[in-house]
């Protein structure tokens, strides 16, 4: 039986430390682990005993490319375990900000990080040299984005206007009007980053996922809505905890999450658009229909479509937003603590992140449970890697590592959240 | 005729959020030209394409919580003219020093069912803890435009232009009001300037994301924000939060401490699932 061996020492152009192992006896795959040896930091832990008003500022560094992910899940959480509900135009600008997150690491991951892998570079700055028009594009995208977070948070890398109730400061019509010239702009490169990705050869191939997302009766989903499924989950995301389960496994720092009935899932932006087709604006979705994109696309590889019209989407809503918006007579609605527990559940551009906290009387954290999108996605993932590299085991070892490597990147994941570097190691036995 | 050789540019990951390096390629106007400039030898976030050592500049983040990242961090030395750490992980430890206040085995168990396979130090240690650095830029993210000066300086031979002064000279050349005279509490008189002070221009006191400014008097202000109203235990989490071991800040926040490791470690354990 012959043995064949690949390594790779790490995974690039993802955030933080991993390593893949794959095996294969008699010319089949039989195990492919997504190893993650990223050093724990222990969020969970030191927020314990920490003031819920801090926690926003706290979880943003959990990871410094979705800040604003971690300041909404948690700002919601504590908002639920208070009794307050923010709405109006304070609700509004917190959908603006994240429109601004989604457009940046939507940019960065498409242009910078995943295009490279479909069109054979080593990385976005290599790709200029045949691409230029396409990465200053981008790049242009991701500036609009990161200056739609600065005018909103203060910066682009962990905010700091993002308060529990609200904001520190709201902004004023004056300050938000000439954002809207660039998020004009952003949108035509947008629509030109769509048709630009939906040229891309996409692998033929395809996985029946198990799609879960949140689902607003309105909107596309940032911050709110019911937990659903295309396979019948529909709960409310304080119930997150009776349809789902985090597993220690023993290879990775990541926990694994799992539906408790059926075991792997699908977060992040495919999911969303299966289950939210119909809350896509009319222009968004003829967009995708020209993309040769249908309502449910089970292609992973194809995410990268799917992210390039959730930038459209995003750039649109901020455009709304802004042409709607009045100032708010106060920043913020007043927070009272109290003791208790509360959910919070956002759509980081990677997927679901789900936040519980519990709360002593004075507003201190006595428990925190955090799950990121990387550790619901580590077990899909797996699942991928398995099956894309049964179907390419006669090719040399260079393109069966570039093209899993690629299947990770289908993910967008953040390692660093999770729990960085990934090595690949493949047994043929 | 021998073409000039680009300097060799590494950008090194250690426990951190990833937010430092990004901001490299944050720097949406510069990044093209950077490259045009020098090679971008290893820079994983960024690129398959990774070149071995040695390196002319190390751009280091994050800190070192493992056994392995401390033999790493020598193998990075080893390989670089210059290392400069970026941000607050690398030039004090950052959010994970946390856990130096706690019991290391309590916190893991805290997080994960199986402690067994959890391979951590019981501190978050700054990289100037395990090896000579050259420069250390501060800020929990380091300011993107300071990082384009700090590696231009270092390309150049020169020393790096970055102001030692605390926030609050921020404040004023940005015409800021005060906060402080509102009645908040704020970190900038003991913070190192860097960000612009964008706390206060949100009507929010500074938390210190820059660390200690050089020689802060951290015990006339917590006078100040006593006299303000702000509880012993408000002053320690505010000194301990994303500098929490650098001197001045772990000194000042261990004075008004009421908390106790069972505080932070106490209560039942997440159900393991």
């Amino acid at each position: 039986m012959a043995t064949r061996t690949i390594l790779v020492d790490y995974l690039a152009r993802v955030e933080g430390e991993g390593a893949l192992d794959i095996e294969v006896h008699d010319g089949r795959v039989t195990s492919a682990r997504l190893r993650i040896f990223e050093p724990p930091r222990f969020f969970e832990a030191f927020l314990r005993g920490r003031g819920y008003a801090e926690t926003p500022d706290l979880v943003a560094r959990i990871c410094g490319i979705c800040p604003i992910a971690y300041q909404m899940s948690a700002v919601h959480a504590i908002e639920n375990a208070f009794g307050v509900t923010v709405s109006g135009q304070l609700r509004a600008l917190r959908r603006l900000i994240y429109c601004g997150e989604w457009i940046e690491s939507h940019a960065l991951h498409i242009v910078m990080l995943h295009a490279p892998d479909f069109l054979g570079f080593p990385d976005g700055i290599r790709m200029a040299s045949e691409q230029g028009d396409a990465v200053r594009n981008g790049l242009a995208l991701k500036k609009t984005g990161n200056a739609l977070m600065r005018l909103m948070g203060g910066r682009e890398i962990h905010p700091v206007n993002v308060k529990t109730g609200g904001f520190y400061r709201v902004p004023s019509r004056a300050e938000l009007e000439p954002i809207g010239e660039s998020l004009e702009r952003a949108r035509a490169l947008a629509v030109g980053l769509v048709r630009w990705v939906s040229s891309f050869p996409f692998p033929d191939y395809e996985r029946d996922y198990e799609f879960v997302a949140l689902r607003h009766p309105d909107e596309y989903p940032f911050n709110e809505g019911r937990l659903v499924s295309n396979r019948g989950i529909d709960i409310d995301i304080a119930d997150y905890e009776t349809e789902f389960e985090e597993r220690q496994v023993a290879h990775s720092t990541a926990l694994h999450a799992l539906t408790r009935r059926r075991g792997a899932y699908l977060v992040g932006p495919l999911a969303r658009y299966a289950l939210n087709f119909d809350r896509l604006p009319a222009s968004v979705q003829a967009l995708a229909r020209g993309a040769g994109l249908p309502p449910v696309c089970k292609n992973p590889f194809q995410s990268i479509i799917v992210r390039a019209l959730e930038i459209v989407y995003a750039c649109e809503e901020a455009l709304k937003l802004i042409a709607a918006y009045e100032p708010p007579e106060c920043a913020a609605v007043t927070v009272m603590p109290r003791a208790g527990t509360g959910f919070g559940c956002t759509e980081a551009p990677r997927g679901l992140l789900w936040h519980r906290y519990e709360f002593a009387p004075d507003g201190t954290i006595e428990r925190a449970r955090i799950v990121p999108p990387t550790s619901q996605n580590q077990p899909s993932i797996e699942a991928d890697l398995a099956a894309v590299a049964s179907m390419i085991l006669d090719q040399p070892d260079d393109v069966i590592r570039a093209r899993c490597e690629q299947a990770i990147r289908n993910y967008d994941p953040c390692i660093s959240c999770s729990a960085h570097f990934l090595k690949l190691s493949v047994r043929r036995t | 005729m021998s073409e000039r050789r680009h300097p060799r540019l590494a950008v090194w990951k250690f426990a951190s959020c990833d937010g430092c390096q990004l901001s490299l390629l944050d720097c949406e106007d510069e990044l093209l030209t950077l490259a045009s400039v020098i090679e971008i030898a290893n820079f994983p976030e960024a690129s398959r394409a990774v070149a071995p050592g040695p390196y002319d500049l190390s751009l280091v983040e994050g800190s070192i919580t493992t056994e392995h990242d401390a033999e790493r961090i020598r193998m990075v030395r080893a390989q670089s003219r210059h290392l400069v750490t970026i941000g607050a992980c690398a030039t004090a430890g950052g959010i994970q020093t946390l856990k130096n206040f706690a019991d290391v085995n309590a916190f893991i168990a805290a997080v994960y069912a199986s402690p067994q396979y959890i391979a951590t130090l019981s501190t978050s240690t700054p990289i100037s803890a395990h090896v000579p650095v050259d420069y250390e830029l501060q800020g929990c993210p380091v300011n993107k435009v300071q990082l384009i000066e700090v590696i231009s300086a270092f390309l150049a031979g020169r020393k790096p232009s970055i102001a030692a002064h605390s926030v609050c000279v921020e404040c004023k050349q940005h015409g800021t009001v005060c906060v402080m005279v509102q009645g908040m509490p704020c970190l900038g008189p003991v913070t190192h300037a860097g960000c612009g002070a964008i706390c206060p221009s949100f009507r929010r006191g500074c938390y210190g994301c820059y660390g200690p400014m050089e020689t802060p008097n951290t015990t006339a202000l917590a006078r100040e924000w006593q006299a303000l109203g702000a509880a012993p235990r408000d002053i320690s989490r505010a000194f301990r939060t994303f500098y929490a071991a650098a001197e001045p800040f772990r000194k000042e926040s261990v004075v008004h401490a009421d908390i106790t490791h069972d505080d932070i470690t106490n209560g039942d354990q997440d159900d393991p699932g």
